[in-house]
């Protein structure tokens, strides 16, 4: 066995495995350093935990709309960040008529929900919207048509919904009920990221819910695995496509709005960035994989919160906040080289890579 | 073949909403409003107005030309309902404008908008005049339909040459001022803010008239030429096209030469990019990295500033290449066996950790941080220092040619065609004994090689390279042009280069709008023409199989590339 | 007989050369640098080249307003319209490249007010220095730009902005001897503007004493602060300086007080921060951030009554950084300048030297604008030196100024 492993190995494998093995390196001797350095108590670390799993979990839920559209339709919706910004960005202006009636204050639970509806309609009936006069007549194009398609739409909704709202910043006025902490023993967490954490993995349960028990969600499955077989069996394709959109839509948009609890300022292009985090962390746990894209959220947002810390600082590295995107693209590199399909790998139907 | 009378109808409502629902859009993202300074027929009517009417108008033609009705009456009637439709909706607007303030949450719903559309009437007259206006020029539309198709084509080409002439006026101006007498007379038929009136009449007279004399006459394909024929038009094109392109700066002047400089340094990198794109079928979304690595190795080598090296240009560039070309390979690497849409990931990421290091305080003494390197060397060629854009110009001419050459023989080569295997179908082509690893290694190292080149030149240019000018936009611009212009296909970059770079450059009002114009451009292009604006025969053929194959029949579904 | 006709002939034509000599002459133009030309009822050309796409677009859009607010204001100048067009200078090298060269080609244009960052203004100016056209700008901080001897001083290059030499040690100042701040930390956002003041903060705050305890540097579109605020708490600073922009600042100052360790720490940003939209995104934590900026005490009466209206009539919003005084500033500077060299011929053409304009620039003296008293030094600096600072109140703008 050794033997026909020594004849596939080629020398690209050696120099790919030796890049894999000084990035872990480089991670394990700045880890080390750091914790010798002691500059940073645990209850900086913790902190930075529970701040990197908060962000993670907004990450997770955009990454729910990318995985469960790739897991379909086999491509990545790049639009997707801006059907991410337009729910919160409009409900930001229902806010703003909340507050300055009052009701805000009075019926806090109450404007969520009605903010939370909002968004999750427009930006459903953005991705709608998308799918039918972007998508669909590209079906059965070879698979860059509908990758340039989705870039495109994706500038010009950006630019579309600046031009609609403004270039400025809009800011999201904040709940009284959520401002400060709970205590959990000894640490404090924001009850915002608790909000957010709890809503992350709530959607997570109900997608991945749908996904693997309804009959919905076989449909999915099924189109997902061959689309024209499950037209054969009588499943409505067209159909099905639109409402996984749909869904994916709906959780971009409740990710929104979890996201502006925790940021409040609402902009035009702030979904972009967002975007591509999530389009990493879904492709971080394997791409069309509902587990697999909460999984990659909250791990890319660890490591963007402690990895700075962690890994850099003991190397001596000034300013190394700024190379928190770096770190995150790496440890890309490194799951990719040694695990190709991402951590969770399979998709949502077991079908070739 | 008849429709049944209320399913035209039915046809005509939507498409007229639609078109309405454009003009609402264009409205509310303020391209009217910024437009509506720019006149086209000076004291007529502003670009601003022909953005409002156009959609409507075309839009009437659309739906007449749809219900192919039997009548005139019938197909004028069509138009006059959907332009009545398209107007409806702005008038909704306008109503609800005047009853809340949609200000506060669209910052376009201003004053100004409502007086345009309401023709500077008040509520109730501007209203009336506004829905009869739909009626007006939906039947126009319509009616343009029933004309001969020559005058047809006579119009549309007179109007888009008075239109293209109005906006570009003061570029026309800059341009002219060195032309003398033909200055004047160029200059005779404009305003002050756009064409005269008596100058917009006499454009559309003169165009109208060639192209109507023009459709008329008989053309001989090109391909249907005896071959001794062809031959001889094509080195007179190409001899003509040499002349034109050696001279165009001089004749236009500096401010084209910059935007000259632009196009080519793009279209230089969309050389790069296409051989990895299209030709190896590679999605590489992080390009923007070996035109950075290109740019600050020549800063670093021969700036006096950081202190470190001081070579000269001609010294540097060869480096500058070569580190390009093994930050290929080595980003090549990992992402051999990847799949498709990780690769573009992983490219991306690439392209970002290059523009944070360069932009990082850990750099800071090597790369020049946040504050960039400046003082780049100037190359001097025979003791002329190459400094402003025309000099610059003639060298990225060369680049060009150069690397147009080689691409066009790395097509044709057996790499090219391995290049292709790999593109359709890396299984097969690895059965048929092509070392994917060589041959995808290959494709990244020659397109680091043209973004490294570009790079370069780009960073004497500045004589500066900031960490900013490296951001994800580069990547996307490029990728952008080639897939407009045609994936895989060299005269293609060279338009796609032209019309993406070249016309935000041209309209300043433009500038504000750029991405999403890009954005829309993008989608419709995917939409109609994907192969690009000048196609490659090959992906012509591919994208459009399913219609070569016999009409009649319902369009198959191309079999999907796999394992991509 | 012909030749008879001929000699009336040229009777003729030397006697109307002779009366047109005699009278007013036309005026000739003697300046070094060539004269623009304004036919009457033609408009004088005024250009910008400042930001006004892609994500710093609020920067030029903000800049470009307060402009248009001076000229709709100022209405005509000598009995001429203003026309007011310009090119993207998107806030980087190449588009200050090809801004300047845009408009150094355009010979009817008189002064550029521009650019919006630094980087542009590096490239454009050599080209626009050679067209023999002014340029002044309203946001262009860096120090090298009107440092005599320079590489990137030009002639022709004014500023109403301050340079970061001013500002940044007009912060560090404070946080030593008015908030008796003895460790300090800073955040910077990567942009040149952020840098170099945060480098010079750093500079003068060691001089004076005190210490920084770390540097830390942020993306301007990342929302997300907490973990490099935790990693900069764990060093212990008292005081915070993040002289940056107001998407990133407003976050940081909110999620400052969300971090534990920084509760009692002192934050203050820089001019770019100074800005409504400061106060709405940061909302409650905005209480006790300070920010830096020029002294607005001279701003009078006049920026309520009569500068705001105009605005928002023209604009529909208040103005959106404070950016836009620098500029409203800027072209009055220049209509000033105009009005004092133009020379108005007898059938009403408008002559402007142009050695002459940026002569008078330059020599400008106490002129009472928004941003104070201004005064051009030699290299161009217009800016009034008393920077302020400021303390902001939960939603209230603008903020209160508390020292010196």
């Amino acid at each position: 066995m050794l033997r026909t492993w020594r004849q596939r190995i080629t020398f690209s494998d050696v120099v790919v495995w030796a890049i894999g093995l000084a990035i872990a390196f480089m991670v394990v001797y700045g880890t080390i350093a750091t914790l010798r350095l002691g500059k940073y108590s645990p209850e900086t670390w913790l902190d930075l935990v529970i701040t990197g799993l908060a962000l993670g979990g907004i990450y997770a839920l955009i990454a729910l709309g990318y995985t469960l559209v790739y897991g379909i339709l086999r491509m990545i919706n790049f639009a997707h960040s801006e059907v991410f910004m337009s729910g919160p960005f409009t409900a930001a202006f229902l806010a703003d008529a909340l507050v300055k009636t009052g009701i805000w204050d009075r019926y806090p639970l109450f404007s969520l929900a009605l903010v939370l509806l909002l968004a999750a309609v427009v930006s459903a009936t953005i991705a709608f919207l998308l799918e039918r006069i972007a998508y669909r007549p590209l079906r059965t194009a070879p698979r860059l048509v509908p990758l340039i398609t989705a870039i495109g739409a994706s500038f010009f909704l950006q630019y579309a919904f600046r031009g609609l709202y403004g270039s400025g910043l809009k800011g999201f006025p904040t709940l009284d009920v959520l401002e400060g902490y709970w205590s959990l023993g000894t640490i404090q967490v924001l009850k915002t990221q608790v909000v957010v954490i709890f809503g992350a993995l709530a959607m997570m349960l109900i997608l991945f819910g749908i996904v693997q028990y309804t009959k919905f969600g076989k449909a999915m499955r099924s189109v997902s695995e061959d689309k024209e077989t499950a037209a054969l069996m009588g499943i409505d394709v067209d159909r099905t496509i639109s409402v996984t959109f749909i869904m994916g839509g709906v959780s971009a948009g409740v990710a929104g709005i979890l996201y502006v609890i925790l940021f409040p300022v609402a902009h035009f292009f702030m979904g972009f960035i967002p975007g591509i985090k999530a389009f990493t962390a879904a492709v971080l746990g394997g791409i069309g994989n509902v587990p697999g894209a909460f999984m990659g959220g909250l791990l890319l947002g660890v490591l963007e919160s402690v990895g700075p810390s962690l890994f850099l600082d003991g190397m001596g590295i000034p300013a190394p906040y700024q190379l928190k995107d770096v770190i995150a693209f790496v440890i890309l590199v490194f799951i990719l080289i040694f695990r190709p399909s991402g951590i969770l790998g399979e998709r949502m139907a077991q079908a070739k890579a | 073949m008849k429709k049944d009378t209320s399913a035209v109808w039915k046809q005509a409502i939507r498409t007229g909403l639609i078109g309405g629902s454009i003009v609402l859009l264009l409205a509310l993202v303020g391209i009217i409003g910024t437009f509506k300074g720019r006149d086209i027929i000076s004291g007529w009517i502003s670009m601003g107005q022909i953005l409002f009417l156009a959609p409507i108008f075309l839009f009437a033609y659309n739906a007449a030309r749809r219900a192919e009705a039997p009548s005139k009456v019938g197909t004028i009637l069509v138009g006059a309902i959907s332009g009545l439709m398209s107007t409806s909706i702005a008038a909704i607007l306008y109503l609800l404008g005047q009853i809340i303030n949609l200000r506060a949450m669209f910052a376009n719903a201003s004053p100004d908008l409502y007086t345009m559309l309401t023709f500077g009437q008040g509520p109730l007259l501007g209203v009336i005049i506004l829905l009869l206006a739909g009626v007006l020029i939906g039947a126009a539309g319509a009616g343009v339909l029933l004309l001969p198709s020559r005058i047809r084509k006579a119009l549309s080409q007179a109007a888009i040459w008075a239109i293209l002439l109005g906006l570009l006026r003061e570029l026309l101006m800059v341009v002219i001022s060195r032309w003398g007498v033909v200055a004047y007379l160029i200059r005779w038929i404009f305003a002050q803010n756009g064409l005269a009136p008596h100058g917009a009449i006499v454009v559309f007279l003169i165009i109208g008239a060639a192209t109507y004399w023009s459709a008329g006459r008989k053309r001989v394909a090109i391909n249907n030429l005896p071959p001794q024929q062809k031959k001889k038009r094509l080195v007179i094109t190409l001899v003509v096209s040499g002349v034109v392109l050696l001279v165009l700066p001089l004749v236009l002047g500096i401010f084209f030469s910059e935007i000259l400089d632009t196009v080519g340094l793009y279209i230089l990198m969309g050389l790069g990019l296409n051989i990895v794109v299209g030709f190896a079928g590679l999605l590489d979304l992080g390009y923007v990295a070996f035109y950075a690595i290109g740019a600050y190795t020549v800063g670093v080598l021969t700036s006096p500033e950081l202190g470190l090296f001081h070579l000269n240009y001609w010294q540097a560039m060869p480096f500058a290449v070569v580190v390009a070309v093994l930050a290929g390979v080595i980003l090549g690497l990992p992402v051999l066996k990847m799949r498709g849409d990780y690769l573009a990931i992983v490219t991306l990421g690439f392209g970002e950790i290059i523009r944070i290091l360069a932009l990082s305080d850990w750099l800071k003494p090597w790369l020049g941080g946040s504050q960039g390197i400046q003082q780049i060397a100037h190359p001097w060629l025979w003791g002329l220092e190459l400094k402003n854009q025309t000099q610059l110009y003639y060298m990225i001419l060369v680049g060009i040619a150069i690397a147009g050459f080689i691409a066009w023989r790395l097509k044709d080569s057996r790499l090219g065609r391995s290049w292709m295997a790999v593109r359709e179908d890396e299984d097969v082509a690895q059965a048929m004994g092509i070392n994917l690893v060589a041959t995808k290694l290959l494709a990244f190292a020659a397109g680091a090689f043209f973004a490294g080149l570009s790079g370069t030149i780009f960073a004497t240019k500045l004589t500066a390279a900031y960490p900013h000018s490296f951001s994800l936009f580069v990547s996307i611009n490029a990728l952008s042009l080639i897939i407009i212009g045609g994936m895989g296909s060299i005269p293609g970059v060279v338009v796609g280069s032209l019309v993406l770079m070249g016309s935000p450059e041209l309209l300043r009002e433009f500038a504000e709008y750029r991405y999403l114009v890009y954005g829309a451009l993008l989608v419709v292009m995917m939409l109609i023409k994907p192969e690009g604006l000048w196609p490659e025969a090959r992906r012509r053929l591919e994208l459009h199989e399913a219609e070569e194959l016999a009409p009649g029949t319902a369009a198959q579904p191309a079999p999907n590339n796999a394992g991509q | 007989m012909s030749k008879r006709l001929f000699v009336m002939f040229s009777f003729l034509i030397v006697a109307v050369m002779m009366l047109t000599s005699c009278g007013p002459k036309a005026y000739e133009c003697t300046d070094a640098l060539g004269c623009v030309t304004v036919a009457p009822g033609e408009p004088i050309h005024l250009a910008y080249a400042l930001v006004i796409s892609g994500p710093d677009e609020t920067l030029g859009i903000d800049s470009r307003n307060g402009a248009e607010v001076a000229i709709a204001m100022k209405g005509q100048v000598l009995g001429h319209d203003v026309k007011f067009t310009g090119e993207d200078d998107g806030c980087s090298a190449e588009g200050g490249q090809a801004a300047g060269t845009k408009l150094a080609a355009d010979p009817t244009i008189v002064a550029i007010i521009g650019t919006s960052c630094s980087s542009a203004a590096r490239v454009a100016m050599p080209l626009i220095s050679q067209a023999g056209m002014v340029m002044i700008s309203g946001s262009n901080t860096a120090v090298d730009l009107t440092v005599a001897g320079n590489a990137n001083n030009y002639p022709g290059y004014l500023r109403t902005a301050h340079s970061d030499s001013v500002q940044g040690a007009a912060a560090a100042r404070f946080a030593y001897e008015a908030m008796g701040a003895r460790k300090a930390a800073t955040i910077h956002d990567g942009s040149m503007y952020a840098d170099q003041l945060q480098q010079v903060f750093a500079k003068t705050f060691k001089e004076l004493g005190g210490t920084i305890t770390t540097t830390e540097a942020v993306d301007p579109n990342q929302t997300d602060f907490k973990s490099v605020l935790t990693s900069v708490a764990a060093t212990g600073p008292e005081f915070i300086y993040y002289p940056i922009f107001v998407k990133a600042g407003s976050l940081i100052t909110r999620q400052a007080k969300e971090t534990p360790g920084l509760e009692n720490v002192k934050l203050m940003g820089a001019d770019g921060m100074f800005s409504p939209d400061v106060v709405e995104g940061a909302g409650d934590a905005v209480e006790g951030l300070y920010v830096s900026s020029p002294d607005l005490a001279a701003f009078g009466a006049d920026y309520q009554a009569v500068f705001l209206p105009k605005y928002n009539e023209l604009f529909g919003t208040d103005p959106i950084s404070i950016f836009h005084a620098h500029c409203f500033d800027a072209a009055n500077i220049i209509f000033a300048a105009i009005e004092k060299v133009a020379v108005k011929d007898a059938d009403g053409t408008l002559h402007i030297p142009r050695q002459a304009l940026r002569d008078a620039m330059y020599g400008t003296k106490d002129f009472k604008g928004l941003t104070g008293n201004l005064t051009c030094t030699p290299t161009g600096d217009c800016a009034d030196p008393k920077i302020a600072v400021y303390i902001y109140h939960v939603g209230q703008y603008p903020p209160e100024r508390i020292w010196p």
